[in-house]
């Protein structure tokens, strides 16, 4: 039963005067697993690594279950971190790597014995206690310090990019398993990645974040179907956001136009190439096929509205189109932003 | 496959180096190690008439070889702790953290080694002489102590940078105090290294003749300073050969270890290499 709550939290760096995290605010909830996802820079180990005390931050406060942990060393904290690079210890086996926690802990020498194999077994690698860590593949390394960390029941587990030095097969594994772990053992889990194939197929919820601030806060298919602001959108998944102009209603742009019923004025719209009908016309086309990719089950025709902006629709029957072919556009779903906010969804 | 032999030129360069690095080194070295062993041997016969352990017996029986003996190794083991005990948290705060003064300190132990030594001995001579340390053994401790710290500071510093901080984190992170993560996970991951360092300064004092011999001379007797006054004082080549066999011992000792470590690759590692 933990709640990781975090207020107001900032972190300035001395050095460069950076704002790595800006006034971040996150309550996770019990059992919950939220994913930090954004692009490089935009804070999100800085985050982490506050939650787990190894930076400070420069004003805020964080609780978990009520209490204060803001100025709490690292070592006293009910968290437990997993690294990008598993960080164990390579003069340890696996089993003293695990047992270190346990014995600072003055846990009786068979009850370590019976909680390190417990947790060993849980991360599929019973029996692989007398390896060294230098014997292990990439995965069973990062298995093993999630093990680390797991052994000692913490209140709130901290992955930072655990699976980003893998191959994409094993890391779509690892994903699979360590979700199905965190679901069994209920625990608050804060998980920080830039892939977003990550963020969406593991998180409860997903915090977008740039330049140190929160975008945007959703369950994975609200933030893909309704991102809140158009960095969003063009984070997640893919996105045209096509900037044009309203007038009377009508959005156009470079010959494309279509209804759009907001107050005049520029503003930026978005539609999902699978959202996006194309229809191939000899007269009154509104862009033209640059190409057309077959992917088997599906293509992706990439096209250009008459200024050279580039548009993806993804089509059902790619033989259809060719390249130089005049197209009409259709949207079947769009979202329309001003100033950085949504303010059209249809 | 088939095995093919080529035929390489001789390499006359490369016997040219040995042969002189063999008489550079080695033959020194065999004519002492032949006195050492020679009861009898006049010129101009070019082996010893008489070979023997006679003067082994007559150096081995003399109290001052023996007391000298436990005073150098004393000495050494007495600095090596010592300075391990002073240097190695403070290489790790040279390591780890940034405070004022930092890069100064740093630079000034090596300072300590760019001026010629015998004038900065005299100098702290002139020092002790006042605090009445001349002539005791903490007087020399303290003064080898000074010729270890560039070992065994910049060498441990290097290792201990090159221990990845996340290892250090994640050790915070299970619940180890910074003390406890020095000592179980630094210090490991640096071991090699330093263990080398360590080796170095325990060899470095043990064959320290100036220092000893300005401030101990003449209470305090270490090896090194007691076979020169031997071979200044005596005719007998074989009292000053039969010492320097015996001077061999450790460093033959610290090279069968330092050869281990350097081999063992964690030594490069804590170049950053
Ligand atoms: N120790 C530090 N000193 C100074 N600036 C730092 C420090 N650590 C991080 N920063 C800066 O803080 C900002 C956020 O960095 P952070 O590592 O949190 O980003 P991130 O979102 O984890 O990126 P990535 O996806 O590349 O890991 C960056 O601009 C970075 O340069
Ligand atoms: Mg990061």
């Amino acid at each position: 039963m933990s709640v990781l709550k975090i207020k107001d939290v900032s972190k300035i760096f001395p050095n460069g005067n950076v704002r790595a995290v800006d006034s971040f605010s996150l309550e996770v909830a019990d059992g919950e697993l939220v994913c930090l996802l954004g692009p490089s820079g935009s804070g999100k180990s800085t985050l982490l690594r506050m939650v787990g005390g190894f930076e400070r931050p420069t004003s805020g406060e964080m609780t978990i279950d009520g209490e204060d942990i803001t100025h709490v060393p690292p070592e006293k904290r009910p968290t437990g971190m997993v690294f990008q690079s598993h960080a164990l210890w390579t003069h340890m086996n696996v089993f003293k790597n695990l047992a270190f926690g346990l014995k600072l802990r003055k846990v009786a020498p068979d009850e370590i014995k019976r909680r390190v194999e417990a947790v060993l077994d849980l991360v599929g690698l019973a029996g692989y206690g007398t390896r060294h860590v230098a014997q292990l593949s990439g995965g069973q390394q990062q298995r093993v310090a999630l093990a680390r960390s797991l052994v000692l029941e913490p209140k709130i587990l901290l992955l930072d990019e655990p699976f980003a030095s893998l191959d994409q097969h094993l890391r779509e594994r690892l994903r699979e398993e360590v979700r199905d772990i965190q679901q069994r053992l209920k625990i608050t889990t804060l998980f920080v990645t830039h892939g977003q194939d990550e963020a969406l197929s593991m998180a409860d919820r997903i915090v977008v974040m740039r330049d140190g601030k929160t975008e945007q806060i959703d369950r994975p298919d609200v933030v893909y179907r309704e991102p809140q602001t158009p960095f969003v959108a063009g984070f997640i998944g893919t996105m045209n956001l096509i900037e044009g102009n309203v007038a009377n209603g009508i959005f156009s742009k470079a010959g494309y136009s279509t209804p759009l019923p907001v107050s005049d004025g520029p503003a930026i719209l978005a539609v999902r190439p699978e959202a996006l009908d194309l229809a191939v016309a000899s007269e009154g086309s509104q862009g033209k096929v640059h190409r057309v990719t077959d992917y088997g089950t599906h293509g992706l025709v990439d096209l250009e509205l008459n200024d050279a902006t580039r548009v993806k629709a993804m089509v059902s029957h790619p033989d259809l189109f060719r390249a130089g072919q005049g197209v009409t556009l259709a949207p079947r779903a769009i979202a329309a932003y001003r100033d950085g906010v949504v303010i059209h969804r249809a | 496959m088939t095995s093919v032999t080529i035929r390489r030129p001789t390499d006359w360069t490369g016997i040219i180096f040995a042969v002189v690095l063999t008489l550079v080194i080695v033959l020194p070295l065999v004519v002492v190690g032949t006195w050492a062993f020679t009861n009898v041997w006049r010129f101009p016969a070019l082996i010893p008439q008489e070979f023997g352990l006679r003067f082994w017996n007559q150096t081995l029986a003399r109290a001052d070889v023996w007391s000298s003996i436990t005073m150098s190794l004393t000495l050494a083991t007495t600095v090596t702790f010592l300075s391990a005990l002073v240097c190695l948290p403070a290489a790790y705060a040279f390591a780890r953290l940034d405070f004022p003064g930092r890069n100064i300190l740093f630079f000034s132990f090596l300072a300590g080694h760019a001026f010629p030594k015998f004038g900065l001995l005299v100098a702290i001579a002139g020092i002790f002489l006042q605090l009445n340390l001349i002539g005791t053994f903490w007087g020399v401790v303290l003064i080898q102590l000074v010729g270890t710290l560039l070992f065994m500071i910049w060498i441990p510093v290097a290792a201990f940078q090159s221990v990845d901080r996340r290892m250090e984190e994640a050790a915070r992170d299970v619940g180890a105090s910074p003390m406890r993560v020095f000592w179980s996970i630094t210090l490991p991951q640096a071991g090699p290294t330093i263990a080398a360092a360590i080796l170095l300064s325990f060899v470095g004092t043990f064959y320290e003749t100036e220092g000893a011999w300005l401030i101990g001379a003449p209470q305090v007797r270490t090896l090194p300073v007691l076979m020169i006054s031997f071979i200044n004082n005596q005719p007998v080549i074989q009292y000053g050969a039969v010492l320097s066999v015996l001077l061999w011992v450790p460093s033959f000792i610290a090279l069968l270890f330092a050869r281990r470590v350097v081999n063992s690759g964690s030594f490069a590692r804590g170049f950053g290499g």
